[in-house]
């Protein structure tokens, strides 16, 4: 483990070395404007360019908050991973960052053209605008590389949703990096650099406007290949297959998250047109908020009638899932047809989990493959249904069905594209230096074990300074592989049907 | 009658409760504690520095049985909850002297 651990951190720094080196002859000739004097004037021009670099920063900084609610989701898993769970959320919204700054960003707008030094790139793949150096080293670029870069941590993190409470830290790590560096960045230069789907000659090409498949159909699509490799938490099954609930620790965290992810997506879709001077923004915003709040009255009512009371997870969960099918149409709609997409966008979360859950038979804690995965696709096909012209785009409803055909390429690709890459990346991981964590880590959390502490620790008066008695480390190693011999076995105990009990028992101890 | 009272790992608390109620002894009173017998506390690290845990979290398991019941339960409780290492728990028996059912008002054997 400490080997494979070494290993991967001496290729880290000899790729950063090595790009410091390729790239760093760039600076010599920067053309781009970084103090901003060139790109600014004291004229309407000036001001406008300012008014949506303003936008567009602000923007960014509410979809950076989304990360915190990511982070409350937690609350949806038990308290003793809870600390795994935020340490994979900052992980991601922190080194996922820097892989982006050094390599992300250049293949997935080189050759964009958009701003200043992305010039290289072909409608596969980009390669200009590494590390934000020579042209790239412009306020225009590199203020669309803060709102991309926050982008890309949020797809990151979704996976760690569908995996949390059973995934060694190491892999995750490794994930999060070729994330952020090729897998989330190549699917959204097809689609956002320039491209071959973008430029796809039918209706205006594959047309996806703030990310509804960049961002979450490879992002739930990953998460489902993700849990699937990584095998149900213990304790999900029975020997029949039947499902358990293992409720989490705090919902009050899940409901607060909730919340934050809405307030941000506020950002993330309306900032989409990286211009302020663009109105088309409010109607982004309103449109956003309503299938919010259609996705999550429709799951208020459906539980009602199908539980027998509100629960209140698939509340938050509906609420999600109309926020992330309305990301790609947020803009092309009008305002009714986003309450007919929030509505159906909840249903189909709700038809995912049970999907998921009982017929794939994948664990997936916090719901990422039913939120994300299928209502991206759900939201990019929307496009194509009630797009209504007003915003350059005509939908189904228009009696154009150009447009959904090539949405629909654009669903079937992202779907395959991130079934190929996540199978690659997660079984290709757990072959090579595993996936799952011991059974004693899992029994005891995994906050203990990968990070020393508890995410609530004891209360005072509980613990006291290691000098008072001297821990013999041998013992207490000795002790610990017979503990983790001892639950290891537990595991594979035969499960036996008690008629007593009516439920799955664990059978006798051989 | 006897009360026993056994200490044992959480991890384990699923495994034996599903074996007393396979026996047929389906009801316990269940606290989480903190103690620590031989088992010297685990070291955890804070902010980069390592505190030590004296007080580590079992879970205290009461039940009331028939004093012929005793060895039949001691028994299972022992086997299931055993991993060979350290900290596994205790088992402790005492005398109880009357039992109510406070719904009925049933007393001791009836009221078990």
């Amino acid at each position: 483990m400490k080997y494979v651990y070494n290993k991967f951190m001496i290729g880290i720094w000899l790729l950063l070395i090595i790009g410091l080196f390729v790239f760093g002859m760039g600076v010599v000739e920067a053309a781009g404007d970084p103090n901003g004097s060139n790109t600014y004037s004291d004229s309407i021009e000036g001001l406008k360019i300012s008014i949506n670099v303003v936008w567009t920063l602000i923007a960014a900084f509410l979809v950076f908050s989304m990360q915190s609610g990511f982070a409350f989701l937690g609350g949806f898993l038990r308290q003793k991973n809870m600390l795994n769970y935020l340490a994979h959320c900052f992980i991601d919204s922190t080194l996922g960052a820097c892989v982006f700054y050094f390599f992300g960003f250049a293949v997935m707008f080189g050759g964009a053209k958009t701003y200043s030094g992305l010039d290289v790139g072909w409608s596969g793949l980009g390669w200009d605008g590494f590390m934000l150096l020579g042209d790239a080293y412009d306020v225009k670029t590199v203020m669309f590389w803060l709102f991309q870069m926050v982008f890309a941590t949020k797809t990151v993190t979704i996976i760690a949703g569908a995996v949390a409470e059973r995934m060694k830290f190491v892999p995750y790590v490794i994930y999060s990096c070729l994330m952020c560096g090729i897998i989330y960045p190549l699917y959204g230069h097809w689609v956002w650099g320039g491209g071959w789907l973008s430029t796809l000659p039918i209706g205006n090409g594959v047309v996806d406007f703030a990310g509804c498949a960049v961002v979450h159909t490879v992002g739930g699509i990953m998460a489902l290949m993700g849990a699937w490799a990584v095998g149900p938490r213990k304790g999900k099954y029975n020997p029949d297959g039947s499902p358990n609930a293992i409720p989490g620790h705090n919902m009050t965290y899940v409901v607060v998250g909730c919340f934050i992810l809405a307030f941000g997506w506020f950002g993330f879709n309306a900032g989409s047109t990286v211009a302020g001077t663009d109105l088309r923004i409010s109607i982004i915003a309103t449109n956003t908020f309503l299938a919010a709040a259609a996705g999550a009255a429709i799951m208020l009512f459906f539980t009602w009638k199908r539980q027998g009371f509100v629960d209140v997870s698939f509340v938050c969960n509906g609420a999600l899932a109309g926020l992330v099918a309305i990301t790609a149409p947020c803009a092309y709609v009008p305002p009714w047809s986003a309450i007919v997409i929030g509505v159906l966008a909840g249903l189909i979360m709700r038809g995912t989990v049970s999907l998921v859950e009982v017929k794939l038979k994948i664990d997936d804690p916090l719901g990422a493959v039913a939120v994300h995965g299928a209502n991206g696709m759900w939201g990019m096909l929307a496009v194509g249904l009630f797009a209504d012209g007003t915003y350059g785009i005509n939908g189904l409803i228009l009696g154009n069905g150009e447009q959904l055909l090539a949405q629909f390429i654009g669903t079937i690709v992202a779907f395959a594209y991130a079934l190929a890459f996540g199978g690659a990346v997660f079984f290709g991981l757990k072959g090579t230096i595993g996936l799952r964590s011991s059974a004693l880590e899992e029994e005891e959390g995994l906050d203990i074990a990968y990070h020393g502490t508890s995410c609530y620790p004891v209360e005072e008066g509980l613990f006291g300074a290691v000098g008072e008695q001297v821990i013999d480390v041998q013992a207490e190693k000795e002790q610990l592989s017979l503990l983790e011999e001892a639950i290891s076995k537990d595991r594979t105990r035969e499960k036996i049907y008690s008629e007593k009990l009516g439920r799955w028992v664990y059978g006798k101890a051989k | 009658m006897k009360k026993i009272e056994a200490i044992i790992r959480p991890e384990k608390f699923n495994i034996v409760r599903d074996a007393l109620t396979e026996l047929g002894y389906p009801g316990m009173t269940v606290t989480e504690v903190k103690g620590h017998g031989s088992q010297k506390g685990i070291s955890e690290v804070w902010r980069g520095r390592r505190y030590r845990v004296d007080l580590l979290s079992k879970i205290k398991l009461e039940i009331v049985v028939k004093e012929e019941d005793v060895d039949k339960i001691v028994d299972t409780i022992s086997t299931e909850a055993q991993t060979g290492s350290i900290g596994d728990g205790k088992i402790f028996v005492l005398n109880v002297e009357n039992v109510y059912r406070i719904r009925t008002k049933e007393k001791d054997n009836t009221a078990i």
